[in-house]
């Protein structure tokens, strides 16, 4: 029983890693999206910033250094969206699509030509990435039951970054429902004449929403490679930037019940991991490809209709064009 | 255009509240405003009249900074000012009501009117600070609204009311209003007009734009024309006559209202039975609809633009199908269950001008010729199956239509989005009035169409009944729903809320069946 209780912990220790970059992805397309400009280059943006971090981490050594330019250039490719999505008003998927394809060859491309390792980054010692931060008597507290296991386990030996992602779902709800601007950002995204005729600048807003879903997906990007990892492999994202955006879907463009998506996801990925080989009953061994396969199975199942209706913002894909 | 009858103000004593000079703008090669000058007296109601495309919307757009004028001078209460945006414009004290209102459906009334005016960062403290002031405005005014109540949920009557209360929270004190009556019954554009007096009494500057020309000698003070982009005549409106207006707007004596005249029926030719129609959330959009229609008669179906008259219209014309009921033309009986498409219903001698002729009336990029044959070809085709169209008879035939129908310019191959709304209109009722239905379902048939066309359109509707058509008019214009019908349906909420024949009617009942009171 002790055993299983264990095994339980720890697959939930191992849910909260895994979701981490879903869930600032997420938050970032709430953002984008919430603001009316569709972001499916959530995935190619992750990709550039986990291989940007890793690279400068590697060269430079520092973590920070690695985060801060992670940030810098997925931020800059949510520029480029915008540029084509709101100043030129061109059609949005199309931009994110072209920054996923241009991410995708791009790190390997210049991966192979600073490294010459396959595309890959060097592998990354333990002062060149972000480490779990053990926090004050987790090693003691291992021996309480229950409570002292969650404690050890679950809550304490996680890095910085798990945090920052937690603190990003209470930082959106916290900016789009009680916040002057969160007002105006959702009516952006509802009705961009009526924003436009109350004084307040549309594309001064989208860009704005979009600049912060790429500071979020760049922390993701960086959380990947220098934090979870320790290096950067060509495609590492595997489809988390898809995951993300059904998340979010699945969470009507709200963050709490899209933090809960995330961590259904995680726990799908978590539970794969852990049941490797187990045997079950009247089963046999445990196919991991079934369980791999779950989350994906489960987007499609959820989208089909199982969740109700998700209702997306009214001007989402839309470019602001005023009359005439 | 040099002799603009143009009256000195009556009130010179009052400082103007707006003084627009030689406000000139021009979208490609169209100058949709030439040369404006307008005088507004503050503290007045001022109505703007012109038709379609005569450049007010134009022209208060510009005024209130959604586009820049490319010359011109603006003053606000003898200031002068340039503005860029509608932040300056709310800056300088004038708010505007927009034909389409701006408001975002799923937010609460409180949530749109401080849109872009919040007080604080912090949203739950600004909009307990709007709420108190708001509470204020409301008594000051009499614009009750529940500040709580979702938008999209609101009636028409009442969104207008929030999107004044939003332009009073900013401090207007020069209001814009665009079309306001569009959307309302009678009683509601009564009680509108009530709420301009008593802002007026508080000292707010109005500004009204329409082309009603009863709502400006029921409301306004003075009333400015615009015909073609240009300012053709001030005027005081306790010293003009609805039918001086008209001429001034069209540049030609018109006869503004015409003189319904009862004439003979024949037997029955249309019967709708049952109709309901729900739609994929399983909400009734129409229900349980029933009425009849005679040879030599028209039905007009009076109501609030949306209470399912379009629905109707397409049940009618075979475009939807009926959730349930039968339509019955000449005894082809057509239900739920049997439904026909409307290639059939036309072979029944059915014709249907639909309500937005460029979604379902005509093809813009077509030439005339081709629009004018759409749906008809047979007419113009020859050869196995007529398989193959002949160019001259295309173009002849369209010829002969332009002719009768007076569609200018006459040229069968020119590019149908080339001619105006007027004009295209005319090309559509050509070419369903040429199959000389026994039916006709006209929906709208005057929406964007110069009051010269509109004459004519009317004129020819009265010819086909005269000689004997079934003419089921579906209008959100109660004057034209007045002027032409012989019986008039009105709906509410997707049901037939009364019908009443023509000699029996007034606006006053109508008006309370259209809000739904029986």
């Amino acid at each position: 029983m002790a055993e299983l209780w264990l095994q339980f912990v720890l697959t939930i220790d191992a849910t909260l890693r895994v979701a981490t970059p879903l869930i600032l992805c997420a938050m970032a397309g709430i953002f984008s999206e919430r603001s009316g400009i569709i972001d499916i280059s959530l995935e190619g943006k992750m990709l550039l910033s986990a291989f940007t971090a890793a690279t400068v981490a590697a060269l430079y050594g520092s973590p920070w250094l690695g985060l801060f330019c992670a940030v810098i250039v997925s931020m800059v490719f949510s520029l480029i969206h915008g540029f084509a999505c709101i100043t030129h008003r061109g059609n949005q998927v199309i931009s994110g699509l072209a920054i996923n394809i241009l991410a995708s060859g791009l790190t390997v491309t210049i991966g192979i030509a600073i490294f010459a390792q396959g595309g890959q980054t060097p592998f990354l010692m333990s002062g060149q990435r972000f480490s779990a931060i053990s926090l004050p008597f987790a090693e003691a507290a291992k021996n309480i039951p229950i409570i002292g296991t969650i404690y050890a386990e679950v809550i304490s030996g996680h890095n910085l970054l798990v945090w920052v992602a937690l603190l990003s779902v209470i930082l959106t709800a916290h900016v789009l429902f009680h916040t002057s601007f969160g007002l105006r950002l959702r009516a952006v995204g509802e009705k961009p004449e009526a924003v436009d005729t109350a004084g307040i600048s549309v594309t001064l807003m989208r860009y704005q929403a979009v600049l912060i879903a790429g500071l979020l997906c760049g922390i993701a990007g960086a959380y990947l490679s220098i934090a979870h990892g320790a290096g950067f492999g060509r495609e590492m994202t595997a489809g988390k930037g898809y995951i993300a955006l059904a998340a979010m879907i699945f969470g009507h463009w709200r963050p709490i019940p899209a933090l809960m998506a995330c961590l259904m996801f995680g726990f799908l990925d978590a539970i794969a991991a852990r049941l490797q080989g187990v045997e079950l009953p009247f089963f046999g061994p445990m196919p991991t490809d079934l369980i791999l396969v779950l989350p994906y199975v489960l987007t499609v199942i959820l989208l089909a209709g199982f969740i109700g209706r998700a209702v997306p913002p009214k001007a989402i894909g839309q470019p602001y064009i005023k009359e005439r | 255009m040099t002799g603009t009858p143009s009256l000195a103000k009556s009130r010179p004593d009052l400082p103007f509240a707006i003084t627009m000079s030689g406000i000139c703008k021009r979208f490609g090669s169209v100058q949709a405003n030439d040369a404006i000058d307008l005088n507004i007296a503050s503290g007045d109601i001022h109505g703007i009249v012109g038709e379609n495309g005569a450049g007010k919307s134009t022209l208060v757009s510009i005024l209130y900074g959604f586009y820049t004028a490319d010359s011109g001078q603006i003053k606000i209460s003898g200031t002068p000012y340039t503005n860029n945006s509608p932040a300056d414009s709310i800056a300088a004290g004038i708010g505007m009501v927009h034909q389409h209102f701006m408001l975002v459906p799923n937010f609460t009334v409180l949530e749109n009117i401080i849109l872009g005016h919040e007080n604080d960062r912090n949203l739950t403290r600004s909009m307990e600070q709007a709420r108190h002031m708001l509470m204020n405005l409301a008594n000051q005014y009499g614009l009750d609204v529940n500040l709580d109540a979702e938008v999209g949920d609101l009636p028409v009557s009442l969104q207008q009311r929030v999107e004044i209360l939003k332009a009073l929270y900013r401090n207007a004190k020069i209001l814009i209003l665009d079309e306001p009556t569009g959307v309302l019954t009678p009683q509601e554009t009564e009680q509108l007009f009530d709420i301009l007096r008593s802002l007026k009494q508080q000292g707010v500057t109005i500004l009204l734009i329409t082309h009603k020309l009863r709502e400006i000698m029921a409301v306004t003070d003075c009333v400015s024309v615009m015909r073609g982009g240009r300012m053709i005549a001030h005027l005081d409106t306790a010293k003009t006559t609805p039918e001086e207006l008209a001429e001034l707007m069209v540049g030609r004596p018109v006869q503004v209202q015409k003189q319904w005249h009862q004439t003979q029926t024949g037997a029955v030719v249309v019967k709708v039975e049952n109709i309901h129609l729900s739609n994929a959330d399983n909400q009734n959009l129409l229900s349980d609809i029933s009425f009849t229609v005679h040879a030599g008669e028209i039905v007009g179906v009076a109501g609030v633009a949306g209470n399912g008259q379009s629905e109707l219209l397409n049940i009618l014309a075979g475009i939807t199908a009926p959730s349930a009921g039968a339509i019955t033309y000449h005894g082809h009986c057509i239900t739920a269950e049997a439904p026909a498409n409307a290639q059939t219903i036309k072979a029944l001698g059915v014709a249907h001008v639909p309500e937005d002729r460029h979604a379902s009336g005509i093809v813009l990029p077509f030439t005339a010729a081709e629009n004018a044959a759409l749906g008809y070809e047979d007419n113009v085709s020859h050869g196995y199956k007529n398989m193959f169209i002949s160019p001259q008879q295309l173009n002849a035939r369209c010829a002969n239509l332009m002719q009768e129908f007076d569609v200018r310019p006459p040229h069968p191959d020119l590019k149908s989005s080339l001619f105006s709304g007027g004009n295209q209109q005319k090309l559509v009722l050509a070419r369903e009035m040429s199959a000389s239905p026994s039916v006709l379902l006209v929906g709208q048939p005057t929406r964007g169409v110069d009051i010269g066309a509109i004459e004519f359109i009317h004129q020819q509707l009265i010819n086909m009944r005269d000689s004997g058509c079934a003419i089921i008019l579906v209008s959100v214009e109660l004057d034209e729903i007045m002027s032409l019908s012989d019986r008039i349906m009105v709906m509410n909420n997707g049901q037939i809320m009364g019908m009443v024949n023509r000699s029996d009617a007034n606006v006053k009942d109508i008006g309370l069946l259209m809000a739904g009171v029986q």
